[in-house]
């Protein structure tokens, strides 16, 4: 499933990462890379925005690049 | 003295900047608990054991292939220039992903040290940290340091001066994936054989950037006979490593390679006691700040607070100040006998500059109000509430950092808009920028507020103020969006910093350098300022208006009506002066906004800084007061005189027009050329225009 499609409170591991070439490096560096945990810490009002943890770091992101990041659920 | 030249790289927020006060003890660079505080290279010297410390603080990266133009700074720098020593910053309580940083900056192949910064935070999180064991993985000197307790500061100095002065290199220890590591040694054995060397490259290194793909080893290799032979055993190796790390992406081979390492050194080297079970401090605050349904309000509540607090606390020793200049100008006015001096020392001086250091204590509250924003971590929090707002107008959630940069100064704000990476984005912030009204012109607010609501509903207004020019702002953003600058939405990823609680030293300097700033200004542009507005509101003089007078004065004998006559002359003399002559001859374009001349001319003067515009009144009105000696003259004179549409339809356009000279030339700058600043000056003045005529039809 998708990363967008999960809730607060929810954990789940990173399948597959499909954005741009920038953004994957990036996220890389957050440490958001395939097999790394995830928890979901807070969504914004309609899900605009999530903040998930990956490794003890706050990562905020919109819903469209959550969309590109396939997880499985834990 | 021999110099080092030190420049300090690291990812963003890790501390960087304060690590390079502490080791100069000074407080010059700006820090602040977000990403994107520093966005410009800064220098910063001092000496250290008979050497001097040239520091360079960089702005932080991410990794070393740059995202946004502050990275690409960063990255400028580390590859192009000339330096000693590189002092790699890292955060310790986020060793793993700072680390990725690091394994690309070693292949810089420069002289490094590591500096594990934010140690006291590590200690109350129970993080151990094997520095030793690092050393001997990494091959680089590491420690452990605080910029916040200072502790290890020193030595660290101490090891800069060793690696700057020693020649050799302790040899690194990081190993790759088997399937890697295999076939760097088939390179690097094959290489050997050759009796092949590059510059100062082991065999090794070249093997592992063949294997990365790196363009400039191959380009530098290109024209040897070697490629040739060197290119089957490359593919076959590369062959491998696709199976292995299922993909054939170089960059992401690579990734995953650096990420394993850096997985592996902090298994190697971190003891982590905390208690999982347990919510982090930054959690259980995030639970409320950024709460699905309380998140915005709590934001706006916020704001609120921040400018009813601006308005009334500022008013109490406001009412001192204002005093105190009233006294001294008397005082002044009393002991100097020469009637030119006194009048340009009272009217011109006194009340030009005292008009705005009367807000200073307003100032004050504000940068205080901006300063916690900065240092809690609220910041990156807005933001992240934002930007699902700003996306439906067309902004980026991050844009939030400029824009609020905006209502201290303009100035840095166009700067902060470079951690934007869309170009788009970036211009579009720009143009808006000029919509936070800055610190500037909260005394013009302030003075009119105070003037035309009543100290109770002041505050209200000044958040309403600011609230209404920042929405202006959005819609100006959407219109520039669809209008100018289509085009394709940059992805929001964004850092939230850890919930910080600042010292107030932190907040002190902060606070202290606008303060400083301010009264500086005022005492020294905003003098010359007055001087000369006092200067063009005086001159020519009018013998012919005088002697008319005179003669009327002499006719009569009730005070009461020599005292309107002669209040006529002043105002007739001002009207016929040079400034005067300049206010009328612009009057009849702000004259459907209500303004007389003299808001004209103190709008215009504002052009130069909007501090002048309440100066500019001070000294107008100043000339032409009846000296009465109640508080808050000016307030006073300012009711009598202008109307309520024309007060009203005054600050709209003060809050949407063009932003003073030095913030126009950053603008200038930052936009890419001097066409843009045209853009603006019609942009701004159109839509001030605009507003204010509207406001003012509405009110009369
Ligand atoms: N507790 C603690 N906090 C620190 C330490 N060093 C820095 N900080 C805090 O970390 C935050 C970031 O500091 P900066 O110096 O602005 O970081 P930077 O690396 O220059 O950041 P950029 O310029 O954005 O790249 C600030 O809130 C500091 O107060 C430390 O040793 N201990
Ligand atoms: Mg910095």
């Amino acid at each position: 499933m998708k990363l967008s499609e999960l809730d607060k409170g929810d954990r789940a591991i990173i399948k597959k990462i499909d954005s741009s070439e920038d953004l994957k490096t990036r996220l890389a560096s957050f440490g958001v890379v395939r097999g790394s945990e995830l928890s979901v810490e807070a969504c914004s009002i309609g899900k605009q925005t999530m903040e998930i943890m990956v490794d003890d770091t706050l990562i905020g992101l919109r819903a469209e690049e959550a969309k590109e990041i396939e997880v499985e659920k834990l | 003295m021999d110099t080092i030249k030190i420049v300090l790289a690291g990812q963003p927020n890790v501390g960087k900047s304060m690590l390079i006060n502490s080791m100069s003890g000074s407080n010059g660079l700006k820090v602040g608990n977000f990403s994107g505080v520093t966005v410009e290279k800064t220098e910063l010297c001092f000496e250290h054991h008979c050497h001097m410390f040239e520091m360079i603080d960089l702005p932080g990266t991410y990794s070393i292939s740059g995202f946004s133009q502050e990275e690409k700074v960063a990255h400028d720098y580390l590859t192009n220039e000339d330096y000693d020593v590189i002092i790699n910053v890292l955060d310790s309580t986020h060793l793993k992903r700072n680390l990725l940083l690091t394994l690309e900056l070693l292949k810089l192949n420069k002289k490094m040290v590591l500096a594990l910064n934010m140690a006291d935070e590590a200690k109350k999180e129970g993080i151990e940290i094997d520095v030793k064991q690092m050393e001997k993985i990494i091959g680089v000197p590491v420690v452990l340091v605080s910029a916040n307790t200072k502790e290890g500061v020193e030595e660290l100095l101490e090891k800069v001066h060793e690696v700057a002065d020693s020649q050799e290199r302790i040899k690194s220890n990081i190993l790759y994936s088997d399937a890697m590591e295999e076939e760097i040694l088939a390179i690097e054995t094959f290489l050997t054989q050759k009796g092949f060397s590059l510059r100062d490259l082991s065999n090794r290194e070249i093997a592992i950037r063949l294997l990365f793909e790196d363009k400039d080893i191959y380009k530098e290799l290109h024209d040897e006979p070697i490629m040739m032979e060197l290119q089957p055993i490359i593919l076959k190796a590369l062959q491998h490593l696709y199976t292995h790390h299922d993909t054939k992406n170089v960059q992401e081979i690579k990734a995953n390679e650096y990420y394993a390492i850096a997985r592996g050194i902090h298994l190697e080297t971190v003891n982590c006691q905390r208690n999982r079970g347990k919510k982090s401090l930054t959690k259980q605050i995030d639970e409320v700040l950024i709460n699905k349904y309380l998140g915005i309000p709590i934001f706006l509540f916020l704001m609120w607070g921040l400018f009813q607090i601006t308005f009334t606390l500022g008013a109490i020793p406001m009412d001192w100040i204002d005093r105190a200049i009233g006294s001294f100008g008397d005082f002044v006015g009393s002991n100097i006998s020469n009637e030119f001096m006194r009048n340009v020392i009272v009217d011109g001086i006194i009340s030009g500059v005292g008009a705005v250091l009367l807000f200073l204590p307003n100032i004050i509250i504000l940068y205080i109000g901006i300063a916690l924003l900065e240092t809690t971590g609220y910041m990156s929090r807005v933001a992240f509430l934002l930007d699902g707002f700003f996306h439906k107008f067309g902004l980026h959630g991050k844009s939030f950092i400029p824009l609020v940069t905006g209502f201290g100064c303009s100035v840095p704000a166009y700067m902060a808009a470079r951690t934007l990476k869309s170009e788009k984005d970036r211009l579009i912030t720009l143009f808006i920028i000029g919509f936070m009204s800055c610190g500037a012109r909260l005394p013009i607010y302030v003075l009119f507020t105070g003037a035309f609501f009543g100290a109770d509903k002041a505050g209200n207004i000044l958040f309403l103020i600011y609230i209404s020019g920042a929405l202006l702002g959005l819609v100006m953003a959407k219109i520039l969006r669809v209008v100018v600058f289509k085009g394709e939405d940059e992805p929001f990823v964004m850092e939230m910093p850890k919930y910080r609680f600042p010292s107030f030293t932190l907040i002190w300097h902060t606070v202290y350098n606008n303060a400083k700033s301010y009264v500086k200004k005022a005492g020294t542009f905003i003098l010359g300022a007055s001087v000369l507005i006092w200067v063009l509101a005086t001159y020519p003089n009018q013998p012919l208006l005088d002697k008319e007078y005179q003669a009327k004065i002499e006719q009569q004998s009730n005070k009461e009506s020599i005292k309107t006559l002669e209040n006529e002359l002043k105002m007739k003399k001002m009207e016929h002066s040079y400034l005067g002559q300049i206010g009328k001859l612009t009057e009849p374009f702000f004259a459907p906004l209500g303004f007389d001349w003299k808001m004209t001319v103190s709008l215009e003067a504002g052009l130069a800084a909007k501090e002048v515009v309440v100066s500019t009144l001070g000294v107008l009105y100043a000339i032409g007061d009846d000296v009465d000696e109640n508080s808050n003259a000016l307030a006073h004179e300012l009711k009598k005189n202008i109307s309520f549409a024309s007060a009203i339809s005054f600050i709209v356009f003060v809050m949407i027009y063009l932003p003073c000279l030095a913030a126009s030339m950053v603008f200038a700058k930052e936009a890419g050329g001097y066409k843009y600043l045209a853009y603006l000056f019609i942009f701004t003045t159109v839509t001030a225009w605009i507003f204010s005529f509207i406001t003012y039809r509405i009110l009369l």
